[in-house]
């Protein structure tokens, strides 16, 4: 069976696995040169790149996001919705090996191809953009390089790629079967992967680890966000490479609360806008009124359980999915 | 010899519709059994669940004295070429024997080599390519080379042109003689099963309408032909399955298992394909039960 899987499977393994050796050989020729100014230059390195640097380190971001995501739709999806889409079901049930052996080495064959392939290219692009992130998790942060921990970055560093790779592959499949005509398979694997992609870094990474928690306290000279008209404010963490997932206003007896009515009523001169001065003088009041700032963030160091505790994740769900897919070939596909 | 075919009470249901029902079959094994009737007859049901593709609703069936599909050894005992025989359109004729051969124990690939080139295809044809009749040979040859004891088909010739067609049954019936396997081939055209076939069951609305040895079935329906008069008076252990009257003559199909001695009327034989359309053409109430039957006719 696994010559069968391997034969209908070489010509899309040989298209990917070329673009991933492809994108993975310009990195390797970029790579040093990145290396050897961060043994220079530390974390001053993010001032020194270039722009193709930039164009590189985006490309890079959006590789490892696209791979997962492709190998979804062109992998998994076509698996098993294609032979049914043709009949071919029909000849290779009735030769002499049971669906689910059957089954099992087309998923097994090709989740381990998926997870090769996007664990190659972000092995690469973590490589690769090592010195920045070490850079960044110096101190060395712009706006245009991202923390490890920033959602956008995370997603493509060290090994969740491995988790995506395999969860897409296995959700492409399970649509395939379940939807039994390739294109909508695609199309819906696509959607329902980037649903997920961006449900879990809004609702559920920053439960993945323990997070911490520190509070700041206001002043005059604190840089302060101001939102709402002054009913909300924020202030930034002053921790490089840490990611802060939420933030709240304590009241003098630590209890959350906006800021008093006061502080926007002091923000709202009778004319005009108010002035540096007054904005200052404003969040000083504030400030001394008792009023604090909380904030619950994960620290950098937080990177590799955020990683090991989300490719989990993805891979339970791949299991589970798997599972699934036995069952329906076993009890609905009759 | 023991059963190669046997199903009781068997019966599959999609959604609402019973696709097929109340179905009592005991094939000898040994024989080449046609499967007829009209399109949506349910005759794609029965052989995909002799397959095992599907799974009965109600009632058992049994192949080769497993369960369809159960494991390696029962898979291994039955070849299935499936409607419109599909094959893989990207895989080469070479390709298919190599699956064949991964994937069947008992796999014959001196016989398969054998037949794909007498048949004279190329194997690095890829399957996409072929016609219609190179493709069903293609996967007849599959069916074959596994050497299974029973070998069923569903319409495998139903979209080849007359000459293919002829071509195919031949071949299939030489490979058949030649491997010694059970056979059951469906088809609504009968020509194709009276060429090939020893035994036949007819399938009409989801149901079993007649079943037996084809040589059995020519042998009790008589065309009886006489002055014209009414069916009741006939003897007994006749059964009437169709009766027409013109204003002096009547003609009867009739089956029965005793010789028709009444001098009143002309006994002439039915040929397989009278026979089939007159059991098709039966009102659906008098499958059921021959009593309503006879009312129907008065």
């Amino acid at each position: 069976m696994i010559w069968l899987t391997w034969r209908q499977f070489r010509t899309q393994a040989a298209v990917m696995f070329a673009v991933v050796a492809g994108f993975a050989v310009l990195l390797a020729v970029t790579g040093p040169q990145l290396a050897d100014l961060y043994e220079s230059g530390g974390s001053s390195l993010v001032d020194q790149l270039s722009s193709t640097d930039q164009t590189l380190y985006y490309t890079g971001l959006t590789v490892v996001f696209a791979v997962p995501a492709v190998i979804g739709m062109f992998w998994g999806a076509p698996l098993i919705s294609r032979e049914l889409e043709t009949g071919t079901h029909r000849l290779v049930w009735n030769q002499s090996i049971t669906r689910t052996r059957w089954f099992a080495a087309k998923l097994g064959v090709g989740a381990l191809a998926a997870m090769t392939a996007s664990g190659l290219v972000s092995l690469a692009v973590t490589w690769w953009s090592g010195p920045i992130d070490r850079a960044v998790d110096n101190g060395g942060g712009t706006e245009t390089y991202l923390a490890r921990l920033d959602p956008l970055a995370f997603a493509a560093r060290g090994i969740v790629p491995v988790g995506y790779a395999a969860f897409a592959f296995v959700l492409g499949v399970t649509l395939g079967l379940v939807i039994h005509r390739t294109l909508p398979a695609m199309a819906t694997t696509l959607a329902v992967y980037t649903a997920v992609q961006v449900a879990v870094p809004l609702w559920v990474r920053s439960h993945l680890a323990a997070s911490s928690r520190t509070t700041v306290p206001i002043g005059s000279g604190t840089p302060i966000g101001i939102r709402e008209e002054g009913r909300e404010i924020a202030v930034p963490l002053e921790q490089p490479g840490a990611w802060l997932t939420s933030e709240q206003t304590l009241n003098a007896a630590g209890r959350p609360s906006s800021p008093p009515a006061s502080f926007a009523d002091c923000l709202q001169p009778a004319s005009g806008p108010p002035s540096m001065e007054r904005i200052d003088r404003c969040v000083a009041d504030l400030g001394e009124r008792g009023y604090q700032q909380q904030l619950t963030y994960h620290p950098a160091g937080n990177f590799w359980p955020l990683q090991w505790a989300e490719t989990g994740l993805y891979l339970g769900l791949a299991l589970a999915l798997a599972g699934f897919c036995a069952w329906w070939l076993r009890r609905r596909l009759t | 010899m023991s059963a190669v075919l046997r199903a009781q009470a068997l019966g599959k249901k999609y959604k609402q519709r019973w696709a097929l029902r109340d179905c009592d079959l005991d094939i000898p094994a040994g024989r080449v059994v046609g499967l007829v009737g009209p399109n949506g007859a349910g005759k794609s049901t029965l052989l995909n669940l002799a397959s095992g593709l599907l799974t009965p609703t109600a009632g058992t069936i049994e192949v080769c004295g497993g369960r369809p599909a159960a494991g390696v050894d029962q898979l291994a005992k039955v070849g299935f070429v499936a409607q419109d025989t599909p094959t893989y359109a990207s895989l080469s004729v070479a390709d298919h024997l190599d699956l064949g051969r991964h994937l069947n124990p008992t796999w014959d690939d001196a016989l398969a080599r054998d037949r794909i080139r007498r048949l004279g295809l190329d194997p690095k044809q890829r399957a996409g390519k072929l016609s219609g009749g190179q493709r069903a040979q293609l996967a007849l040859t599959l069916g074959i080379a596994k050497r299974p004891q029973l070998l069923i088909l569903d319409e495998p010739v139903a979209a080849l042109d007359p000459l293919a067609r002829r071509e195919f049954m031949q071949d299939l019936m030489e490979a058949v003689a030649e491997h010694e396997m059970s056979v059951v081939l469906s088809s609504h055209l009968v020509s194709d099963v009276e060429r090939a076939c020893d035994y036949v069951i007819v399938l009409v609305d989801s149901r079993v309408q007649v079943t037996g040895d084809i040589e059995d079935l020519v042998a009790s329906h008589h065309r009886l032909t006489g002055p014209r008069r009414d069916p009741d008076t006939l003897p007994t252990g006749l059964h009437i399955l169709s009766a027409s009257h013109t204003e002096r003559q009547t003609t009867l199909l009739v089956r029965t298992d005793t010789a028709v001695h009444d001098p009143g009327w002309t006994v002439s034989p039915l040929g397989l394909e009278d026979i089939i359309l007159a059991h098709m053409t039966r009102p659906a109430d008098a499958v059921r039960d021959s009593r309503p039957a006879l009312e129907v006719l008065r």
